[in-house]
């Protein structure tokens, strides 16, 4: 890590969402552990991707860092400033230096407001004036993530959906933030489009320096816009690495698991070994009731007692390139071929509840 | 469900106590002195201190308030004007009589008004309405459209009258609405309440011809009524079995608020058809100042909004197993 | 058309497909081929408004008929569907030829069990009593690899989680034995790990009952792994065809190429920019006049003459590959060598 305070720094970071019931009186019975301690930094100018499949708590995630929702537990600093829970005043000059990206392209830009006011948005809410005034820099925005300036009277439903997601993305730089969390932005998108905008993000990223926290569930889409990536599973981090740490020495199984399910659009020649196939059993289980000790235990196919006692920390394992941290008991190492499991069903009487 | 049944029955006596203590207060706080208005001409301080003390109200109103709804429970003496028996929610010194005794008396036409009405406008508007989706975008359709948006827009005392001219006066088809308690007389209880029935419902059938059309329309574009389709079943099978069910949930909301408001009194029918239920009621006690009276035509009114309130929640989670009542 | 002699189970000859609504005509199919062997796969590629939803809603008869006309041949085991009957077509439905869709929580009723929702179908095709397709559907279900199949089938599909429920949806498609089974991107609302899970499936599946499957996806990565043959859908043609090492290999249309090359993959190289096809799906209210993907095509301006422009190519069909492409076969090995050889690895 550098030597320098990270631009973001979290700690702990912890969410559980209540959940209400009981008899007569309603009260709280139970918690949804969406996060649950993280651990991770992001330097000034990085993009962090945070991948994971559905409900390992990556938008929650990025929902607590833009602080969107008041984290139950853990610290969060930007630039060394504490704003884990850190009210509207304390906030205000830091939301414009946080911006966030949405999934939806259509449901997050107002359709009754022009493009012109949706980008002014935020400068008007901050009372910012930038030199030559709010519409020239809206226009100057719209250059930059290639729509005609002239459109500035447009509506969004007049855009196309790679478009508006580009609209999404001007609104976001209108304050000059030093880090944007993107949730998904290219999923909802076409597939000839997605590369439209990975490309604008990358260009934006690094011409204009914004750090990024990329949130996605395409591990290609990631590799290609993160230096650093972190695999999350039921509200934990299980490995975070450089990118080619992580792509090339994946040592979760989990990582190894997604990696080998990304599909390739290639075609193997006969008789030739494609890549390697490892197919979990199951479905990850509840986040109400995770697993005891490593929660990817269930479907892992090296668990022993020990990953159910014990949880495994985030560390750097024997092996792993300096920044590379893994939770795991039983890491993989690549030299062996992965031990392709045989389908295995959790036997586990808490998994199988 | 019984946990919920439970759960909701004491919510709602909850809700209804806070009702009438707001009511109460509201009423007794108003600068109208009802032993006044009982005292008469030849008022003396000393009669006006005893009709005071007999009315019950020489005390603070939260005072009051307990004595009031000790009386609920226990029934209540106003000496000099008769004993109340449990449960009595209030004595109406304009006409002598218990408030409890009044109402029960005047129930049965509103209820026999509202549950009537409401057969004919769910037959006919829910008839309309599927109609209407079946055949969207055809003339049935625009039909049914126009009808509804016509009907909703009727009033009444309008309708009500138009309607006794040329159907009781000048046709002689309907007889001249009236009510005869259905023990008496089921014919002429049918008769007599067959007119304010069909204009009633002509107001509700619009707004349920609408609803059900647009929500039947809305389902029948759902995936799952298209997986359906894609099983092979039949149009009419997915139709009723799949959209309908899934139409009936707002419905049968809309229909719990619409019975329960009728059930506080249809205040203009019963006016215009002169028919002696609570709606009437509720309209000659706000002429006399009749204050007990008004609290319990409120109360009557608040309570069966919450109760038809209950119902749908329960019937919701019959329709859709979805909502898990808890 | 291809020159095998087995004859094709499913047949579909210049499918025209075309809306009216309150803008205008749209036609979202405009011609289109195919023909499909029994027990083999054809994928079917295309993005939003390419066509590839509609074509296969009109084999099942699905589409709003009232709004709806529909030109051309769809032929199932030698049976004419589009002049069939409702009632002829509802005795196929879920019978010979069934469909799974892609959001399965939306496509399966939320007010009936799953297993009344596997064992009508069932009922309805093959008049079973009661208790023997409630078997039938235990049986399905443990099939498809739901864990406690005897107990789950009193469930709702709500309380299945995302790769249970579509589980379920195959163990319901498949209940009758059909002979063609349509999957409409069936496994893109789902998690890499369980889309892998279910592809595996539907293999699987596929061997033991010699289904025929039209597999519908914008995920080439997805047709990599289960199509045998692919057909690609643009603005509701078909711009290319062939086996799916022709088509993802040697790409012959524009079309095709961008898709390969602008989808990144775990072996693209990080620093080079992605390679995105430029513009936007075109409108099918008003489409672009001749080749319609020729707006956004890097190589319409090397055609000769403004051809791409004011002549819709013809797509030729030899032995099953063809594609629809002003290009001259020479011209596309030229342009096309650098780009492909970055895509196909």
């Amino acid at each position: 890590m550098s030597s320098t305070t990270p631009l973001l720094d979290v700690s702990g970071l912890t969410k559980h969402f209540p959940i209400k019931g009981g008899f007569p009186i309603r009260r709280t019975v139970g918690a949804v552990q969406a996060v649950d301690g993280l651990d991770f930094q992001v330097a000034e100018g990085e993009s962090l991707g945070l991948v994971g499949e559905s409900g390992c708590g990556k938008s929650t995630t990025g929902r607590l860092i833009t602080r969107l929702l008041e984290p139950t537990g853990g610290r969060i600093a930007y630039r060394g400033e504490d704003i884990t829970h850190a009210g509207r005043k304390q906030l205000a000059p830091i939301r414009s230096e946080i911006q966030m990206i949405f999934q939806d392209p259509y449901a997050s830009l107002n359709p009754r407001q022009t493009v012109g006011k949706i980008i002014s948005g935020p400068m008007e809410i901050n009372d910012i004036h930038p030199a030559g005034g709010r519409e020239a820099r809206v226009r100057e925005l719209l250059e930059i993530v290639g729509l005609n300036p002239e459109h500035y009277n447009r509506f969004p439903h007049e855009f196309s959906g790679g478009q508006r997601q580009r609209i999404g993305v001007a609104r976001a730089l209108a304050l000059e933030p030093k880090l944007i969390v993107a949730d998904e932005p290219v999923s909802a998108l076409d597939v000839s489009i997605q590369a439209q905008v990975v490309n604008l993000l990358q260009k934006v990223q690094r011409d204009l320096g914004i750090a990024f926290v990329f949130i996605a569930h395409d591990l290609a889409v990631v590799r290609h816009f993160s230096q650093r990536v972190a695999v999350m599973y039921l509200g934990r981090i299980v490995e975070i690495a450089d990118r080619d740490d992580l792509y090339g020495n994946p040592r979760h199984p989990y990582t190894r698991a997604l990696l080998s399910a990304v599909p390739e659009a290639t075609v193997q020649d006969e008789g030739v070994q494609g890549r390697e196939r490892i197919r979990l059993v199951g479905d990850v289980p509840s986040p109400i009731n995770p697993p005891s000790g490593c929660r990817f235990r269930t479907r892992c196919w090296k668990a022993t007692e020990k990953c159910a006692t014990e949880a495994p920390p985030l560390v750097q394992v024997e092996g792993n390139k300096p920044g590379h941290l893994t939770a795991c008991h039983y890491p993989e190492t690549t030299d062996v071929p992965a031990t392709v499991p045989a389908p295995r069903l959790a036997k586990d009487p808490e998994a199988a509840a | 469900m019984l946990r919920f049944l439970v759960r909701r029955v004491i919510g709602a006596l909850v809700i209804l106590l806070i009702i009438s203590a707001i009511t109460f207060w509201l009423f007794y706080a108003v600068p109208r002195d009802p032993a006044m208005m009982s005292c008469g001409k030849n008022c003396t301080p000393e009669n006006l201190a005893q009709i005071r003390k007999n009315l019950g109200i020489d005390h603070s109103i939260p005072v009051q308030y307990w004595y009031w709804l000790k009386g609920v429970f226990a029934g209540r003496d106003y000496a000099g004007y008769g004993y109340c028996d449990a449960p009595c929610f209030g004595y109406s010194f304009a006409n002598n009589v218990p408030v409890f005794d009044t109402i029960m008396d005047r129930l049965p036409t509103t209820l026999s008004l509202a549950f009537g009405a409401a057969v004919v406008f769910l037959v006919l508007g829910v008839g309309a309405g599927m109609l209407a989706a079946l055949k969207q975008g055809r003339f049935l359709d625009k039909f049914a459209s126009s009808a509804s948006l016509l009907g909703s827009s009727l009033q009444i005392y309008f309708v009500g009258y138009i309607a006794m001219y040329y159907f009781v006066a000048q046709l002689g088809w309907l007889d001249q609405p009236s009510w005869t308690p259905f023990s008496d007389d089921p014919v002429a209880w049918f008769s007599g309440l067959l007119l304010p029935w069909l204009v009633l419902a002509i107001i509700f059938t619009a707004n349920y011809t609408r609803m059900t059309r647009s929500q039947l329309v809305e389902q029948l574009s759902e995936d799952y009524v298209r997986t359906a389709r894609a099983k092979g079943l039949s149009r009419a099978n997915v139709f009723f079995r799949f959209a309908w069910r899934g139409a009936m949930g707002p419905i049968v909301t809309v229909f719990g608020i619409d019975l329960g408001t009728l059930i506080g009194g249809a205040i203009i029918t019963e006016q215009t058809f002169s028919l002696p239920g609570i709606g009437r009621l509720a309209v000659k006690s706000v002429d006399q100042s009749d204050l007990p009276m008004l609290l319990g035509v409120t109360l009557l009114a608040a309570g069966a909004i919450v109760f038809f309130n209950i119902i749908v929640d329960a019937v919701y989670a019959l329709i859709d197993p979805r909502i898990r009542l808890a | 058309m291809t020159s095998t002699d087995q004859q094709p189970f499913l047949s579909v000859r210049d499918l025209k497909v075309h809306f009216s609504t309150e803008d205008g005509i749209v036609k979202a199919v405009d011609g289109l081929s195919f023909d499909l062997l029994k027990g083999k796969t054809l994928g079917i590629v295309g993005e939003s408004g390419s066509g590839k939803s509609v074509t296969n809603l009109a084999i099942l008869g699905l589409h709003d008929r009232d709004r709806t006309a529909i030109e051309g041949e769809i032929l199932l085991d030698d049976k004419e569907l589009l002049t069939a009957s409702e009632k002829q077509l509802e005795r196929l439905r879920g019978n010979k030829m069934s469909m799974i869709f892609q959001d399965a929580l939306a496509s399966l009723s939320p007010y009936h069990t799953i297993g009344k929702q596997i064992s009508e179908t069932y009922r309805k095709h093959t008049g079973a009593s009661k208790s023997q397709s409630r078997a039938r559907a235990i049986e399905m279900l443990r099939r498809v690899g739901i864990p406690q199949p005897e107990v789950r089938v009193d469930d709702y599909p709500h309380q299945f989680s995302g790769g249970m429920r579509q589980r379920a949806m195959i163990a319901m498609a498949l209940v009758c034995d059909p002979e063609l089974l349509i999957a409409d991107e069936p496994t893109t609302a789902l998690d890499v790990t369980v889309q892998a899970q279910i592809m595996d499936l539907l293999k699987d599946l596929q061997q033991e009952f010699g289904t025929s499957i039209v597999f519908i996806t914008h995920d080439l990565g997805v047709i990599a792994d289960i199509a045998d043959d692919v057909l690609v859908m643009y603005g509701g043609r078909c711009v290319e065809r062939g086996t799916k090492r022709e088509v993802l290999r040697s790409p012959q249309h524009p079309y095709t190429l961008g898709l390969l090359s602008s989808m990144p993959n775990l072996e693209h190289p990080v620093d080079v920019p992605l390679n995105p096809i430029p513009g936007s799906p075109p409108s099918l209210l008003n489409p672009p006049t001749g080749c319609r993907f020729h707006p956004r095509c890097t190589f319409a301006e090397k055609v000769e003459g403004g051809l791409c422009s004011k002549e819709q190519p013809p797509l030729e069909v030899t032995n099953g590959r063809g594609s629809a492409c002003h290009l001259t076969a020479d011209q596309r090995a030229e342009f096309f060598t650098d780009l492909a050889g970055s895509a196909a690895n």
